[in-house]
């Protein structure tokens, strides 16, 4: 028997694999394909006080090994969905984390404080989206924004509360440490790296919103390093992402110290991705001797191991 | 193309396969509509007229007999689900293709049961193609911008010169197409339904990449963006802003 099963913060997912916020909805469509009951959790799409409108189309272009979005946290507001999203997972067996998003740090904590009677097993905060223009990415780019926002969710917060870090800054492990300090349950890596297309034949920016956030394969390197920063940083658990789509992905992640790991845009690619990943890393762990997913986490640099 | 596949059965004109494409390079499936179905022997098939216009359709177009590609679908609402009005057999359709948008008209002629005019605008007399398959449906008007073949100018122009009349218009084409049947349609008092294209990820709902701006509340974010990928794509011209 192997245990694939691991704890984040005195929660207990049956697998590591998670999905990433924004990249699922809140499941309901995925789950024509993939039985949510296997999945180690369901990240569910930015949701905010209010129903916000999005960014103006077209939202999203291809690139090279990956993809631009600037979506802009179109959602229905916390009512809408607590109300269905809420209820529609609740009959499911897996750990529902509930991503929220603002414009003002009472608004984060309006939101918050909103879902602490419901079935949400855990809150992550996103300080991290590129595309909106208030809020959201201000928060997670300034140390000292970062810490204020962290003490007010946590002050208010039922849940444990889970930072989610955006790539876009100098000093990933200063940010962990900050999420730490001001009571932080955990950390969650990396949110899109913002980029850029240009049509040469039109000579006009692809995205409406002229810049978007670079997902998939093509930013894993980018996201291992930092997930390895992040967990050599802080003590409280790490979750990575960025552009896994295969078992060898997550594990990489893994290794370099993330305690469970997300998968975002490789759901577009083949809706089946979150199933496979889980399947291989068991096979690995079989093919390994690993019996406990717990020995690989960090593994490849955390003393206990070497 | 012609894909032999079990999602030929129910699939209905104006639905769209996500199709994938195999290189590691591409993360997004391609959106191409359904142009004919042939459900005559089990599983069926589905056939995709598509243009090449980039790496996706280049790596289809090396496809070869026997060679397999994953799809999803059918998907979207297709061409009967908004429609308010009764389709009988005195019902009097009026069809507009332009460029790419024509492959659905294809299967929306077959499925109609009812007297079917279409209109194809194309560039010029070189980029015609499926006017053997319209013609077989019903009665085919086709309009070139350089008036190389049928009527000179655009698909609205030859429905005007040729005094065409209908009481239902359906169409699919490039977004100035779009906005001159939707004002043709508020001018002379006929329904239309017209298929949006627009940029997707997921396909089925759940990314909101292909939200097109709605008068009315969309069902999903409550914020008047409907979904093309499973909203439409096929909308009345009355309730989406072009
Ligand atoms: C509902 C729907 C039905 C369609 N039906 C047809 C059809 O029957 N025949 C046909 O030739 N074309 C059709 N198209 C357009 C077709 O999807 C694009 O031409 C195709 O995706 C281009 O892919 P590419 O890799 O060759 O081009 P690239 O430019 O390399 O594609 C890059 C990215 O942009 C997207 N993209 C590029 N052009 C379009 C476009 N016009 N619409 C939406 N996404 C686009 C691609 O899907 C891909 O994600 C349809 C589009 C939609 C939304
Ligand atoms: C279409 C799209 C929408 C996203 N929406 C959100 C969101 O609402 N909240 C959030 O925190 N992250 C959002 N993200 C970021 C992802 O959750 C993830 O951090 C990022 O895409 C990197 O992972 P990936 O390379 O596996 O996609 C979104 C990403 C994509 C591609
Ligand atoms: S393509 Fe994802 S919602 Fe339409």
């Amino acid at each position: 028997m192997i245990d694939m099963s691991v704890n984040i913060a005195q929660v207990v997912l049956k697998n590591p694999v998670m999905t990433a916020s924004g990249t699922f909805g809140s499941g309901v469509e995925y789950s024509e394909f993939v039985d949510l009951n296997k999945l180690g959790a369901v990240v569910t799409k930015g949701v905010s006080l209010t129903p916000w409108p999005g960014n103006p189309t077209p939202r999203i272009a291809e690139t090279y090994g990956g993809m631009l979005n600037a979506i802009g946290l179109q959602n229905p507001g916390i009512d809408t969905f607590i109300e269905r999203d809420l209820r529609f997972l609740s009959d499911f067996d897996t750990v529902i984390i509930v991503n929220v998003c603002g414009k003002t740090v009472e608004e984060y904590v309006e939101v918050v404080e909103r879902l602490a009677d419901t079935n949400a097993d855990m809150l992550e905060i996103n300080v991290s989206c590129p595309n909106v223009k208030e809020g959201a990415i201000a928060f997670g780019q300034d140390p000292q924004a970062l810490a204020h926002i962290t003490r007010e969710i946590r002050k208010k917060a039922r849940q444990p509360v889970i930072m989610k870090l955006s790539p876009n800054v100098s000093d990933i492990a200063l940010m962990a440490k900050v999420c730490e300090d001001n009571g932080a349950d955990a950390v969650s890596l990396i949110n899109t790296i913002t980029g850029m297309k240009i049509d040469v034949k039109r000579r006009t920016f692809v995205l409406a919103n002229k810049t978007g956030g670079l997902s998939g394969r093509a930013i894993k390197p980018v996201a291992v390093r930092m997930v390895y920063q992040a967990a050599n940083a802080v003590k409280i658990p790490v979750i990575g992402m960025g552009g896994i789509a295969t078992a060898e992905d997550a594990l990489e992640f893994i290794m370099a110290g993330a305690a469970a790991v997300a998968v975002g845009a490789a759901n577009f690619t083949d809706p089946y991705t979150t199933l496979k990943v889980i399947d291989g890393i068991g096979q690995y762990m079989t093919d390994n001797n690993v019996t406990d997913i717990k020995e690989l986490i960090g593994c490849v640099w955390k003393e206990e191991f070497l | 193309m012609w894909l032999s596949t079990n999602a030929a059965a129910g699939a209905i004109a104006g639905q769209f396969l996500s199709v994938f494409p195999n290189s590691d390079s591409m993360q997004l499936m391609r959106p191409l509509s359904i142009c004919e179905t042939d459900s005559s022997s089990a599983p069926g098939k589905i056939r995709l007229v598509y243009r090449v216009v980039g790496k996706g359709t280049e790596e289809f177009s090396h496809l070869s007999e026997h060679d397999s590609v994953v799809i999803i679908g059918p998907n979207g609402n297709g061409f009967f689900a908004p429609v308010k009005e009764k389709i009988g057999p005195d019902t009097r359709a009026l069809l507009i293709g332009g460029g790419i948008g024509i492959p659905p008209m294809v299967e929306l002629a077959k499925q109609l049961k009812c007297s079917v005019v279409t209109v194809a605008g194309y560039r010029s007399r070189n980029d015609m193609f499926l006017t053997k398959e319209l013609e077989r449906e019903g009665e085919l008007v086709i309009a070139t911008d350089d008036g190389s073949f049928g009527h000179l100018g655009t698909v609205t122009d030859a429905i005007e010169q040729n005094d065409i009349d209908a009481d239902i218009i359906f169409a699919c084409g490039p977004k100035p197409m779009l906005k001159a049947v939707a004002a043709l349609s508020q001018k002379r008092g006929i329904p239309a339904y017209i298929s949006m294209e627009e940029r997707m990820a997921c396909g089925i709902g759940a990314c909101l990449s292909c939200v097109t701006p709605s008068s009315d509340i969309d069902d999903h974010s409550k914020v008047k963006n409907k979904r093309v990928c499973v909203d439409g794509p096929v909308f009345p011209a009355s309730e989406v802003r072009l």
